[in-house]
């Protein structure tokens, strides 16, 4: 009779814990997209044509504006933190193909409060084996022209244009990166951010949905910040001191403009 | 079971097993780390040495569909006989007649380095082909465009295949296999080695230039690799047209402007120009340049500053004859001749 017991029991267990595990499936998850829309103040960004206008007054127009995106981290209104697998949470958004704007992930259905990202590449993949740089992080690939050969790392960011108060026959550049150095420190752009979801439209991720975050990144951000940064003081930045400066000013050009949820 | 069914299956299995044995067929290629050498730096575990992997790494190695115009190969500034090295040419001679700024380094025991390039800009030697096929003075290539020249010859697709159990020609292939062949430009059998295995002895020059050495030299040099594979400022003159700070580049770190990295003295004979900058053509305007004409400027290596004050190393005229015919032990002639090094 005791053993029947204990049978019993057993048997309860496993359909307990398999009931637990249906309703998880039932929970399921559902696709979420990151829309990323260039933005230059009120503007909207088109490349070689518009031009604008920085805080220090200078004209510009934008040629290349491209940048990686990764190890995203979305948090939901219950408190519970979802981090997208290492497989699938690099990008690299290039204004000049549609196709990169709007990073697309499948998340645990729910409502989520914030979303957290880091602007460039972590230095643990910065430092890892040749065959764990695939896709966006082949550096001889679509990472080809984002990645120093000479001083091995990614270009985190890179924004050029042109500009009447350059000094370099009327262009300016930025390639901002940096992972903070393999064996001596060195600097350090990996910049995180955090966007509150909760005041323009809180996304509902559900299983048959279709929700899209919209964020508007602004150029304008770049100049500006604790320290103004000028085109004509400062033409080209690439592996300089002076890039920590851009990079912390460009950390606040993202923004939750809405979100649609379908 | 039918006896066809039984054939098929026996067939299937034969042809599991035909697979088996084309990738068992990959020969191990000896690593042969000398006793008295110390662990590696690279990470074999994740690119294991065949000898298929490291034929292609040279044939690679040697073929100037690397470079842009086709012109240039690895080779071409690392020539065996040289010791891997570009002899007679100061600075790098690159494709479309360019010059870099600074002189072409030995391929030599690359897998006890931990660092690569004069200012260490590379820590992982997979990733070091990439800086000069891509450097517009050197290949001034895409190494993108270099894969897909290599997927349109069927030659390399058949010898990727062999390595690699597929044609796919990536990345991460094309980089290890490069790395394979570099890992076995190996010297250490030079005479110094065979002193050091107890096959052969030093004459006296040579021993009271290896004390010599031991006392002034190895700080740096440090035997049996000679190099520390720190980085150091050694006073050579700044040429004003470059102004090369060296690591700094790097580390944007002001205690690190005009240092170089320590290179090896293996097989000085046959590796000259010396310095970063391939201003010195022999060992005297090197001796010269450590006696005599050490600069002293921002962060001269504190090894080079006597206690009282001057700079250089305090060597006369004989300690200096009997330190060089110490270094001529380092000569290895089996390593510029090695035939395995080198295309049929």
């Amino acid at each position: 009779m005791k053993r029947i017991n204990i049978f019993l029991i057993m048997l309860f267990i496993l359909f307990s814990s398999c009931k637990k595990e249906n309703t998880k499936i039932e929970e399921g998850t559902g696709p979420l997209s990151v829309e990323f829309d260039h933005v230059v103040g009120n503007a909207d960004l088109s490349l070689g044509a518009g031009s604008y206008t920085n805080s220090s007054g200078e004209n510009f127009s934008v040629d290349i504006f491209r940048y990686y995106v990764s190890n995203f981290i979305f948090t939901k209104t219950d408190g519970t933190v979802y981090t997208v697998p290492q497989s699938d949470c690099y990008f690299l958004v290039d204004e000049s193909d549609e196709e990169t704007h709007e990073p697309l992930f499948e998340l645990p259905t729910g409502s989520y409060k914030s979303v957290q990202f880091t602007i460039g590449v972590d230095s643990t993949r910065s430092t890892m084996d040749i065959e764990d740089r695939t896709g966006v992080l082949d550096p001889t690939a679509v990472a080809g022209d984002m990645y120093w050969g000479w001083n091995s790392g990614y270009i985190f960011l890179k924004l050029e244009g042109k500009s009447v108060a350059s000094s370099l026959d009327g262009d300016f550049m930025y390639h901002i990166g940096g992972f903070g150095g393999y064996s001596s420190s060195t600097i350090n752009n990996i910049q995180t951010v955090i966007l509150n979801l909760q005041d323009r439209g809180v996304p509902e991720v559900k299983i048959d949905g279709s929700t899209n975050i919209h964020l508007f990144v602004d150029i304008l951000k770049l100049f500006e910040g604790d320290e103004t940064v000028s085109i004509a003081a400062h033409p080209m930045e690439m592996f300089t001191p002076y890039s920590t400066t851009i990079s912390a000013n460009y950390k606040s050009m993202f923004s939750h403009d809405h979100t649609e949820n379908e | 079971m039918s006896y066809k069914k039984i054939w098929i299956f026996l067939s299937l299995l034969a042809g599991i097993l035909a697979c088996q044995k084309g990738i068992d067929e990959l020969q191990t290629y000896p690593f042969n780390k000398p006793d008295y050498f110390p662990e590696t730096e690279y990470d074999f575990e994740n690119n294991q040495l065949t000898k298929q992997g490291v034929a292609l790494g040279m044939k690679l190695f040697y073929d100037p569909l690397l470079s842009a115009d086709n012109s240039i190969s690895c080779a071409s500034c690392h020539i065996q006989s040289s010791g891997f090295a570009h002899k007679g040419h100061a600075r790098s001679h690159g494709i479309y007649n360019k010059f870099g700024t600074r002189n072409a380094p030995a391929i030599v025991n690359l897998a006890w380095s931990p660092f690569f390039m004069h200012d260490g800009g590379i820590f992982d030697l997979d990733f070091q082909p990439i800086a000069p096929i891509t450097n517009p003075v050197e290949m001034d290539e895409d190494v993108e465009h270099v894969l897909e020249k290599l997927r349109a010859d069927r030659n390399y697709k058949w010898l990727f295949k062999q390595v690699y159990g597929n044609e796919d020609i990536t990345t991460a292939q094309f980089l290890k296999a490069l790395s394979q062949f570099m890992l076995v430009c190996i010297s250490a059998d030079a005479k110094y080695d065979s002193v050091k295995r107890g096959e052969a002895i030093f004459t006296n020059s040579e021993t009271k230039g290896y004390q010599l050495f031991l006392q002034h030299c190895n700080q740096c040099h440090i035997e049996p690799l000679f190099t520390d594979n720190s980085f150091r400022n050694n006073g050579i003159p700044i040429n004003p047209s470059f102004n090369d700070k060296g690591r700094s580049l790097v580390t944007l770190r002001d205690e690190d402007d005009y240092k170089f990295k320590v290179p090896t003295l293996r097989n000085l004979a046959f590796t000259a120009p010396y310095m970063h900058d391939g201003t010195m053509n022999t060992l005297d305007n090197v001796f010269e340049h450590y006696t005599q004409e050490i600069q002293n400027f921002k962060n001269l290596d504190s090894l080079l500053i006597q206690s009282n004050g001057s700079v250089g190393i305090i060597l006369n005229m004989e300690e200096q004859a009997a330190i060089e015919s110490f270094l001529l032990t380092l000569n290895d002639y089996h390593f510029i001749m090695d035939k395995s090094l080198a295309p049929e």
